[in-house]
């Protein structure tokens, strides 16, 4: 058997899996969401733009730009912790690298639902904050931070920051330290020196973390649910209201592809970002060892 | 960056302790709590063990646990089967499209809340009955995706002429895949194995969706979920750190064989 032939036999079984139960139920999806919603909450097969046009109602156009809003603001914090986590790693001596590595991404490894279970246990009126601010003297009201956006952005932070390190890690572990040194020999200021060198050659990290954060807070289903206690719709929360509760499925469906259509964007940006950068990280690691 | 100032330095510390604070706390609250008497984060009333012996006295959370191990052991059976048929067959070719890479690729990056009602339309289109079946179904499409890419990672640096030689020399394929291909791969299908299993046993989402109507499929994580819901008892936590060390152990195991490659 020649070599194609037999690398497409290799692949056949799984290629097929992936397509009957990924390609498929997801092209259904994207039909469904172009029909009516039956009377009893079956679905009526005629054509309609309608569920497309329902995502940009305000209603759930709000709920569209509440979510990019919290997935935004925690992609920032993440992204900033992250890399000034990251940065601090590699100016650990290099043999305590890998560990403080491994510590960082550790977290990740554990069940989602349980870290932010944690998060329930920490912020609840009883919890351990209101121990703490008991114990140094508070003695008012306990203060509510469960159900509030606080506590979701805090969550997806928490549950996405491991990402964050080890994605700017690689970049900042892999630059060239005569770059910094050769920037501040010609006398820009460390901040600078920063700024114009040290952060244009990481971006392509950044921008490979910034989207993991974003991607997935965007379309979080459970921290929205616990941390937010269904006060704080997102997305994620709104498809599974359509298909669990509200029966909507069409228009549930329209959701679920305004998700995909936001997170391609994303992706593309990113790719675009990361084109740039390679290019600019090739002139300037030319230049280095020319 | 060594050269930093002692100011710097200083400040790289504490920006480390600050992160490893934020990401160690929260765990080990959960974790200290499943081991207090009392159960309740207002005070620490002695060291016992007695929510694990409640666990072990839960009937919902057994038949969960089971369920789960069901899951997770069949879906990475399938899915170690498939991934690593797949990444051989893809590394095997020069040459292969876009379209293909994407495919491998979607069911890693694709979010959750979509696979899961996309397979929850499909299933109840089909008039397929859910249950513990149609989640196992569900995970072994993004399992299969995740085994691939931990061996595909193996075979870029794999001389395929070795294979060559060996059929030239009279082998069969299937020798050939059992005395070459098969020892170079295995510590990355072992560890993508155990990649895959973790990844089952915490998945929560597509499982929800896929379990179908009745408490006969609840898995862990859906068992977990509702119990959250429902409110705080000292007997998630400790169903909770058994989990994570359960997870835990996985991944380290899986990473270590993966590092254990690259040092070869």
């Amino acid at each position: 058997m020649t070599r194609p032939s037999r690398s497409s036999l290799l692949m056949a079984p799984a290629l097929v899996w992936l397509t009957a139960l990924m390609v498929v139920p997801c092209a259904l999806v994207l039909a469904l969401a172009f029909f009516r919603r039956g009377i009893y909450g079956g679905i009526d097969y005629t054509f309609t733009l309608e569920n497309f046009g329902l995502v940009f109602d305000p209603l759930y156009a709000g709920i569209f730009l509440n979510s990019a809003r919290i997935a935004g603001t925690a992609t920032l914090i993440a992204v900033v912790v992250g890399y000034a986590a990251a940065y601090a790693i590699t100016a650990a001596p290099r043999r305590w690298q890998p560990v403080f590595l491994f510590f960082a991404v550790l977290p990740f490894w554990s069940n989602y639902l349980i870290r932010t279970y944690a998060w329930i246990v920490l912020l609840n009126r009883e919890g351990l904050v209101t121990q703490l601010l008991r114990w140094v003297g508070y003695t008012g009201e306990p203060p509510s931070m469960l159900y509030t956006e606080g506590a979701v952005i805090a969550g997806l932070v928490y549950n996405y920051l491991p990402f964050v390190i080890l994605a700017c890690y690689a970049p900042l572990s892999r630059l060239n330290p005569e770059l910094a040194e050769a920037s501040r020999d010609l006398g820009a200021s460390a901040m600078t020196t920063f700024r114009r060198v040290i952060l244009p050659l990481t971006v392509p990290g950044i921008a490979a973390g910034a989207v993991f954060v974003f991607v997935l807070s965007i379309g979080n289903f459970v921290t929205p649910a616990l941390l937010g206690g269904g006060r704080f719709q997102m997305i994620g929360n709104l498809v599974y209201d359509q298909f669990l509760t509200a029966n909507d499925w069409p228009f549930g469906a329209a959701l679920a592809m305004a998700l995909i259509a936001i997170m391609l964007l994303v992706l593309m940006a990113q790719a675009l970002a990361a084109n740039r950068a390679s290019g600019r990280t090739a002139e300037a690691q030319g230049n280095a060892n020319g | 960056m060594a050269e930093c100032s002692p100011a710097t330095r200083r400040m790289l510390w504490l920006v480390l302790s600050l992160v490893f604070a934020f990401l160690y706390i929260p765990i080990a609250v959960l974790v200290a709590l499943s081991f207090n008497e009392g159960g309740l984060p207002t005070a620490w009333s002695g060291f016992s063990l007695k929510w694990y012996a409640s666990l072990a006295g839960n009937s919902a959370i057994l038949s969960a646990a089971l369920n789960t191990l069901i899951v997770a052991l069949v879906s990475t059976a399938i899915a170690t089967l498939l991934g690593t048929l797949l990444a051989i067959g893809v590394e095997m070719r020069r040459h292969y499209g876009k379209g293909l890479e994407a495919l491998i690729f979607a069911p890693m990056i694709i979010p959750d809340i979509v696979l899961a009602i996309a397979l929850l339309s499909f299933f109840s289109m089909i008039n397929l009955t859910m249950g513990l079946h149609t989640i196992i179904l569900a995970h072994v499409v993004f399992n299969l995706a995740f085994v691939c890419s931990v061996v595909r990672a193996r075979l870029k640096s794999f001389d395929w002429s070795i294979v060559e030689a060996s059929t030239d020399l009279g082998a069969s394929a299937i020798t050939t895949f059992r005395r070459i291909t098969l020892p170079v791969i295995a510590p990355a299908v072992i560890a993508g194995a155990l990649l895959a299993f973790t990844l089952s046993v915490d998945e929560f989402i597509i499982a929800f969706f896929t379990a179908g109507a009745g408490r006969a499929s609840t898995t862990l994580p859906m068992q977990i979920y509702a119990m959250i819901r429902f409110g705080i008892t000292p007997e998630i936590n400790a169903l909770a750190t058994i989990v994570m060390a359960v997870s835990i152990t996985a991944l380290t195991l899986s990473q270590r064989l993966n590092r254990g490659i690259a040092g070869q």
